[in-house]
């Protein structure tokens, strides 16, 4: 079993973001960078079937350099190896723009199984998984939350509002995975120290033409107000006054 | 003509369908063009009627399509794309509206903006729309170099209005899938046991964070929440992370999206991620021993101290209320 699966550095901005003065991307100035959580299960995934059917994994990510940090973080946690489509301007590339660039790397390598997030942490565009399944006319299930190899086919799971579908598809074919599909593992201290060695397969790639174009970010309007109800345990009448208010009590 | 492709289920439109046929209309008026609807599946012929104030409704009726079958549906949006020619298609950014329109977008090797929550029209034509970056932390202004333009709507972010007036002209759209086409189809339906009050329909949920420590301190604020009317629990990342709970209890960017009267938060830092999964909660009340963190600039109400503390003394005296 050959396994694929796609990540994409993204700033880790817990607090709040800040935005650069032209308004075009997240300041990262003093920001680490993180992995999607969608994308830390496809990893997990990932290893997992190779664990249990045997194989190879690889991880391929379209970005910077500083991308190297990401794959080194799956590979740590037990992905065999890493490609990296090395575009320092990235951020700015359309979802159809990365989807070609990575089908292009792809197509030669014969993977049985290509795992995606379901939307990237920054974009959300929803697409790449898609847009690289149809560039090598494989079949694609989005948003699984389960997924069971046997005889070359694949049961995938998509949890709904009602239940779950459940989709049989044969391999080679596509998925892109939501949190919750599994719980991922931390990197052992032994497997950080040997991913420093593992050597990366690089290649330079440049953006085509667009299809679309960021003008600008903004920030949503956040009007709250805070009233400060009390310090410990004396706020509990008051806490009670807001219970009763919204007829919890 | 602009198109708005529609969702129906269980024999309706869903909602996301009225706010989809709303933001169309409204592009219509602004751009002084027509709207046509689009409704793919088993049963949509009778679906049709529901439908007022726009020009046209395509149904492309089959039995086989008696659930989404997305490479079948995609077939059929792109062929309708492609012989009407719509200057606009829009369709819901559901999970659904979603897949659907990537898969389009990828077979007409066109741009798509995902879940738009604005418009810029100018001149009679559309120029730029507003999207959710971030799971709605960031707002994103975006050009469509491509054409046609291919929308989704993100959930909720326009009103669904009624329309009355003209009653559309019904046309049927001959479905031309094969078996092909059916390379990935659903093979079972497996319905969820519903048990207790869901995250999404309680009136107060309950979250905790890392500061609740442990699985076991979960217990309280399932005890907090049995002692309110409907009330739910819910967690952060780190929470299910840790496995306190189970992931899908998680609220926030990649877990669900709650709208309750009051959000109670209790040992959660106030993280962008998680805030964008309650920002839609009438009130929202922190409890959190540092008073720096940053939910405080994201609340309602704050109460600075220990939770464990706090928590019990709560609910002692919710208790005694009972009691009395
Ligand atoms: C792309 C992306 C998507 C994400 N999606 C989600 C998501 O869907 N949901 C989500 O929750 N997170 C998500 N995260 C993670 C998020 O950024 C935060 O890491 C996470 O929400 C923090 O959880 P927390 O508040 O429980 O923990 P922390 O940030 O560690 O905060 C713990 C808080 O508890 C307080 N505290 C500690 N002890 C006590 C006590 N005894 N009494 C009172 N207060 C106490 C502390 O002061 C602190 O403020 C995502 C991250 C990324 C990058
Ligand atoms: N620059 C990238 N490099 C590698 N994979 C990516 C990149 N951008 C997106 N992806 C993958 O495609 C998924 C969907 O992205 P998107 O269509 O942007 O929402 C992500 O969760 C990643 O798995």
């Amino acid at each position: 079993m050959k396994v694929l699966v796609c990540i994409k550095r993204v700033p880790d901005t817990g607090g709040g973001f800040k935005l650069t003065s032209d308004n075009m991307r997240v300041d990262t100035t003093n920001v680490g960078f993180a992995i999607s959580p969608h994308e830390e299960c496809a990893v997990e995934e990932a290893i997992r079937i190779i664990e249990k059917h045997g194989g190879s994994s690889t991880v391929l990510t379209l970005g910077p350099q500083a991308a190297q940090e990401q794959l080194r973080e799956a590979i740590a946690k037990g992905i065999t190896s890493a490609i990296l489509l090395e575009a320092e301007d990235y951020e700015f590339w359309d979802p159809a723009a990365t989807a070609h660039a990575i089908a292009e790397t792809v197509k030669p390598l014969g993977f049985d199984i290509l795992l995606f997030g379901n939307e990237s942490a920054d974009t959300c565009n929803y697409q790449v998984g898609l847009r690289v399944a149809h560039l090598l006319d494989l079949p694609c299930v989005t948003g699984i939350k389960a997924l069971e190899i046997q005889d070359g086919k694949a049961l995938a799971k998509r949890e709904t509002k009602d239940g779950w579908e459940v989709y049989e598809v044969a391999l080679p074919a596509v998925f892109t995975v939501k949190e919750g599909i599994n719980t991922p593992r931390h990197p052992s201290l032994r497997g950080i120290m040997s991913a420093k060695k593992v050597p990366i397969e690089q290649k330079k790639v440049t953006k085509p033409a667009p299809q679309l174009v960021r003008k600008a970010l903004k920030k949503p309007q956040e009007g709250r107000h805070l009233e400060i109800l009390g310090q410990g345990v004396d706020a509990v009448p008051k806490i009670i006054e807001k219970l009763r208010e919204v007829g919890a009590i | 003509m602009i198109l708005a492709i529609l969702e129906p289920a269980k024999g309706a439109l869903t909602e996301a369908s009225w706010e989809t046929l709303t933001a169309a209309r409204d592009l219509a008026h602004k751009s002084n063009d027509s709207v046509t609807a689009l409704m793919i599946g088993k049963g949509v012929n009778a679906l049709a009627p529901t439908v007022k104030g726009i020009h046209t409704v395509l149904v492309a009726e089959d039995p086989r399509l008696d659930s989404y079958v997305p490479e079948a549906f995609a077939k059929i949006v792109s062929e309708v794309i492609t012989q009407r020619s719509p200057k606009i298609a829009l369709a819901p950014g559901t999970e659904t509206g979603n897949d659907l329109m990537a898969r389009v977008a990828a077979r007409l090797n066109l741009g798509l903006a995902t879940n738009c929550v604005e418009f810029s029209v100018e001149g009679g034509s559309l120029k730029r729309v507003t999207r959710s970056n971030w799971g709605g932390s960031l707002l994103e202004e975006l050009e469509i170099l491509s054409s046609p333009i291919l929308l989704t709507l993100a959930p909720h972010a326009i009103a669904a209005q009624s329309a009355d007036g003209t009653t559309p002209t019904v046309e049927t759209f001959s479905v031309s899938v094969s078996e092909k086409d059916f390379r990935v189809r659903i093979k079972e339906l497996i319905p969820t046991q519903k048990k207790g009050i869901s995250l999404t329909d309680a009136k107060v949920v309950i979250g905790g964070g890392r500061g609740m420590g442990s699985a076991e301190a979960f217990k309280m604020l399932e005890e907090l929440a049995s002692l309110l009317h409907n009330a739910a629990v819910g967690a952060t990342r780190v929470a299910t992370n840790n496995n306190w709970r189970p992931h899908s209890d998680q609220i926030g960017q990649t877990g669900v999206q709650i709208a309750p009267d009051l959000y109670i938060a209790c040992g959660i830092s106030g993280a962008i991620q998680h805030m964008v999964g309650c920002k839609n909660s009438k009130k929202i009340l922190a409890i959190n021993k540092d008073p720096e963190a940053p939910i405080f600039q994201r609340a309602d109400y704050g109460v600075i101290g220990d939770l464990h503390q706090i928590v019990p003394a709560l609910i002692a005296e919710l208790k005694k209320l009972k009691g009395a």
